[in-house]
C-alpha cells in the first residue's frame, strides 16, 4: 500500500510541473507588461524600472521561470495588486470558504443521489425510476447560476425561509482558526454562528448539490443494474435473505466501487460550480476572488489562485484513487 | 442504459478506462468495417431506426431542430428589436406588449432570448467542432503511434485535465481577453482531452484488428490507414461525445458570460441577462427567469438527443 501511495505521488509529479509550466505560459501570453501591472498606472518610468529590477522581470525567461517555481513552491505570491495583502495569506483565508461550500455539496449529493439511483435500479422501467431519471437529466441540464437565482428568489426573498447571500450573519463574532466558517464554529463551540453560517450554507450547497446529485444518481442506477444480475446475488436471495438486505449489504456495497472514482472526478466540476455559485450567492471565497482579480489583471491573485486549486485537484484526484484502490481488494497496489 | 451526460466526468472518466463511453464500445459495432468489404450503411440504419422509436431522444430532436429554427429567423420573428432601450418602459413585468416583460434598459426581454438562440447554439456548437478536430487529431496520433507521440500528447492532455474547467477558462480568457470569441476558444480547449482520450482508446483496440493489419500488409500508407480503416470505426463514441458536450458547452460560455468574461453588451446572450436578472431580483424575477429556462431547455435537448444517440449505437448499454 505505502509503495502504492509513493508511486502515484511520483507519477503526480511531471502533472504538477506540466500545471506550473502552463501556468507560467499562460502568465507571459496575458498582453500589457506585468511591471507596468505591478507599479500601478500612475507609476513614473523609473517606478516601473524599479519593479521591472525588484521581481527579476527584465531576466531571461529561464531565470523567470525558476524563480516562478520557488515561488510556487514555498507559495510566495507577492501581494494582490488591489488590496495590497500578501496573496498567500488571502487565498488560505477564502480557501477554506470554498472547499467547505463543495463538500457541504459533496455530502448532500451522496445523501440524495445514491437512494435515488437505488430505488430507481431496483424499480426499473416503473414509473419511480422513470421519474427519477427524468429528474436526474433535468439536474444535469440546469446550470447552477440559475438555480440558484430561482431558489433565492422563491426561498428568500418570496418566503424568507434563508438569507439572500454571503456567509454568516452580520454582527456575529468567530474566532478563525481554519477559514471555514462552520468548523471554525464547531471547534470553538460557537453555536450562534453555527446556526447562522449553517443557514448561510444550506442554498448554496444544495444549488451546488444538483448536478453532482444527478450524476450520482444515474451512475448508481446503472451500476446497481449490473450488480443486481450477478449471480451472488442470486445465491443471497435464494438462501432466504431479505430483499432489503439483499440491495443494501450484498448489492450496493458492490455497486457502490465506481462512485467513489465518480466523486473524484466530480470536484473539478465542483469547485467550478463553486465558483459560479459564490457570485450568485455573493459568498467570499476562491471563485469571487479569481474573478475579481482577472477583472484588474492581478497577475499575483491569478497565478496564486490557479495553481492552488489546480494542485489541490490533482492531490484529491490522487486521494481517490488511494481509496479506490483501499475499498476494492481487486486492485493491487503494486 | 448508462450514465453520465456532465463532461467533467467525460472528460476525465473516459481516459480512466470509466464507465462512460468505454473504449470498447466500437468493438460493438464492428459490423461497420470498411476494411472487412462490408458497407457501414448497415450498422447507421439500424441505429437510426432505434433512435426513431426512442420517444425522449425524438423530443430531444425536434425541440433542438425548433431551436436552429428560431435561430435562423430570430431577427424576422423578434417582436421588438433587441437592442432598443427605452427607459420609459424599463422592468415592465411581462403583459401584452412585452410577453416576458423588459429588462433595466427598457429593452424586451422575449426578443432579447429569441436573438440569444443564436449565441447559445454557437458556443454549443463551434467549440465542440473546434474540440472534436484537435482532439480526434491528437487521438489518432497518439493511440496510433504509440510510444514517444503517445507520451508526449498524453501528457499535455493530462496538464489540460489538472485545471477545473471554468479555471481553465478563466485562465484562457484572462490571456485572450473578454468576448464570445474567445469564450469559443476557451470552452474548445476544455473539450479538448475528452475528445483525445476517447479517440485514443478506441484507436488502440482498433488497430489491433486483423482488417487493420491486413491494409499494413497490402503496403497501404499510415495516412489511408488512420482514415479508412480506424477513424471509419471510431466514429460512434465520438458523435456520442459530440452531441452530450454541445449541451454541457452551452452551460460553460453561458458561465463564462454570466461572470462577466463572455459576450459584452449590448448584445444578448443568456448568460449575461441572468447576470443582470440576478442584479434586479427582487423586482425584475423575469430578467433572470426566462433566459435561463432557455439554456435548461437548450441543454435538455441536446441531453436527451445525446443519450439516446448512444443507446441506439451502443444497444448492448440499454
Amino acid at each position: 500500500m505505502t509503495t502504492y501511495v509513493i508511486r502515484r505521488l511520483l507519477l503526480a509529479l511531471p502533472v504538477l510541473l506540466g500545471i506550473m509550466t502552463a501556468v507560467f505560459v499562460l502568465l507571459q501570453l496575458i498582453p500589457g507588461d506585468p511591471a507596468v501591472a505591478l507599479a500601478g498606472e500612475k507609476a513614473s518610468v523609473e517606478q516601473v524600472e524599479r519593479i521591472r529590477e525588484e521581481f527579476g522581470l527584465n531576466r531571461p525567461l529561464p531565470v523567470q521561470y525558476a524563480y516562478f517555481l520557488k515561488s510556487a513552491f514555498t507559495l510566495e505570491f507577492g501581494d494582490s495588486l488591489r488590496t495590497h495583502q500578501p496573496v498567500a495569506g488571502e487565498l488560505r483565508q477564502f480557501f477554506g470558504a470554498t472547499i467547505e461550500l463543495s463538500v457541504a455539496a459533496l455530502i448532500i449529493a451522496l445523501i440524495i443521489g445514491i437512494p435515488a439511483g437505488v430505488v430507481a435500479a431496483t424499480h426499473r422501467s416503473t414509473a419511480l425510476d422513470y421519474g427519477t431519471m427524468i429528474v436526474a437529466l433535468i439536474g444535469i441540464s440546469t446550470p447552477v447560476f440559475w438555480a440558484g437565482i430561482v431558489l433565492i428568489y422563491i426561498l428568500s426573498f418570496r418566503l424568507g425561509l434563508f438569507p439572500i447571500g454571503g456567509i454568516i450573519g452580520t454582527g456575529i463574532k468567530l474566532d478563525r482558526i481554519t477559514s471555514a466558517y462552520v468548523v471554525d464554529s464547531l471547534l470553538t463551540a460557537n453555536w450562534a454562528a453555527l446556526r447562522s453560517s449553517l443557514h448561510h450554507l444550506i442554498l448554496p450547497a444544495f444549488v451546488l448539490s444538483t448536478i453532482p446529485m444527478a450524476i450520482i444518481a444515474r451512475l448508481t442506477r446503472s451500476s446497481m443494474l449490473e450488480v443486481l444480475g450477478q449471480d451472488y446475488l442470486r445465491t443471497a436471495r435464494a438462501k432466504g435473505l431479505e430483499d432489503r438486505l439483499v440491495v443494501t449489504r450484498h448489492a450496493l456495497k458492490n455497486a457502490l466501487i465506481p462512485i467513489v472514482t465518480a466523486i473524484g472526478l466530480q470536484f473539478g466540476g465542483l469547485l467550478s460550480g463553486a465558483f459560479l455559485t459564490e457570485t450568485v450567492f455573493g459568498r467570499p471565497g476562491l471563485g469571487r476572488y479569481v474573478v475579481a482579480g482577472i477583472g484588474a489583471r492581478d497577475y499575483p491573485v491569478i497565478q496564486g489562485t490557479v495553481l492552488i486549486v489546480a494542485v489541490g485537484f490533482v492531490l484529491i484526484n490522487l486521494l481517490v484513487d488511494v481509496a479506490y484502490a483501499a475499498i476494492d481488494p481487486r486492485i493491487h497496489y503494486t | 442504459m448508462a450514465i453520465d451526460t456532465n463532461a467533467q466526468t467525460t472528460r476525465a472518466a473516459t481516459g480512466q478506462g470509466g464507465h462512460i463511453l468505454s473504449p470498447s464500445v466500437p468493438s460493438a459495432i464492428e459490423p461497420t468495417l470498411h476494411g472487412a468489404g462490408r458497407t457501414s450503411a448497415g450498422l447507421w440504419l439500424d441505429a437510426g431506426r432505434r433512435l426513431v422509436h426512442d420517444p425522449a431522444a425524438m423530443v430531444g430532436l425536434i425541440v433542438i431542430a425548433l431551436l436552429v429554427l428560431v435561430a435562423l429567423v430570430a431577427p424576422a420573428i423578434v417582436p421588438h428589436p433587441p437592442n432598443d432601450q427605452s427607459f420609459r418602459i424599463k422592468l415592465e413585468p411581462p403583459g401584452a406588449t412585452h410577453l416576458l416583460g423588459t429588462d433595466e434598459f427598457g429593452r424586451d426581454v422575449l426578443s432579447r432570448v429569441l436573438i440569444g438562440t443564436r449565441v447559445a447554439l454557437g458556443v454549443g456548437i463551434f467549440p465542440v467542432l473546434i474540440a472534436l478536430i484537435i482532439g480526434v487529431t491528437l487521438g489518432l496520433a497518439a493511440g496510433y503511434y504509440g510510444r514517444g507521440v503517445d507520451q508526449v500528447i498524453m501528457r499535455l492532455i493530462d496538464v489540460l485535465l489538472a485545471f477545473p474547467w471554468l479555471l481553465l477558462a478563466i485562465g484562457i480568457m484572462a490571456v485572450l481577453g473578454p468576448g464570445i470569441n474567445n469564450v469559443v476558444i476557451a470552452v474548445a480547449i476544455v473539450y479538448i482531452p475528452a475528445f483525445a482520450r476517447i479517440v485514443r482508446g478506441s484507436v488502440l483496440s482498433i488497430k489491433e484488428k486483423e482488417y487493420v493489419e491486413a491494409a499494413r500488409a497490402m503496403g497501404q500508407p499510415d495516412s489511408v490507414i488512420i482514415v479508412k480503416h480506424v477513424l471509419a470505426n471510431a466514429w460512434a463514441p465520438i458523435i456520442v461525445l459530440s452531441t452530450l458536450s454541445i449541451g454541457q458547452a452551452i452551460i460553460y460560455a453561458a458561465g463564462l458570460s454570466f461572470i462577466g468574461l463572455g459576450t459584452q453588451p449590448p448584445n444578448a446572450d443568456w448568460g449575461v441577462m441572468l447576470s443582470s436578472g440576478r442584479e434586479y431580483l427582487r423586482d425584475a424575477p423575469w430578467l433572470g427567469f426566462f433566459p435561463g429556462f432557455a439554456i435548461l431547455i437548450t441543454v435538455l435537448a441536446f441531453n436527451l438527443f445525446g443519450d439516446g444517440l448512444r443507446d441506439a449505437l451502443d444497444p448492448r448499454l440499454r
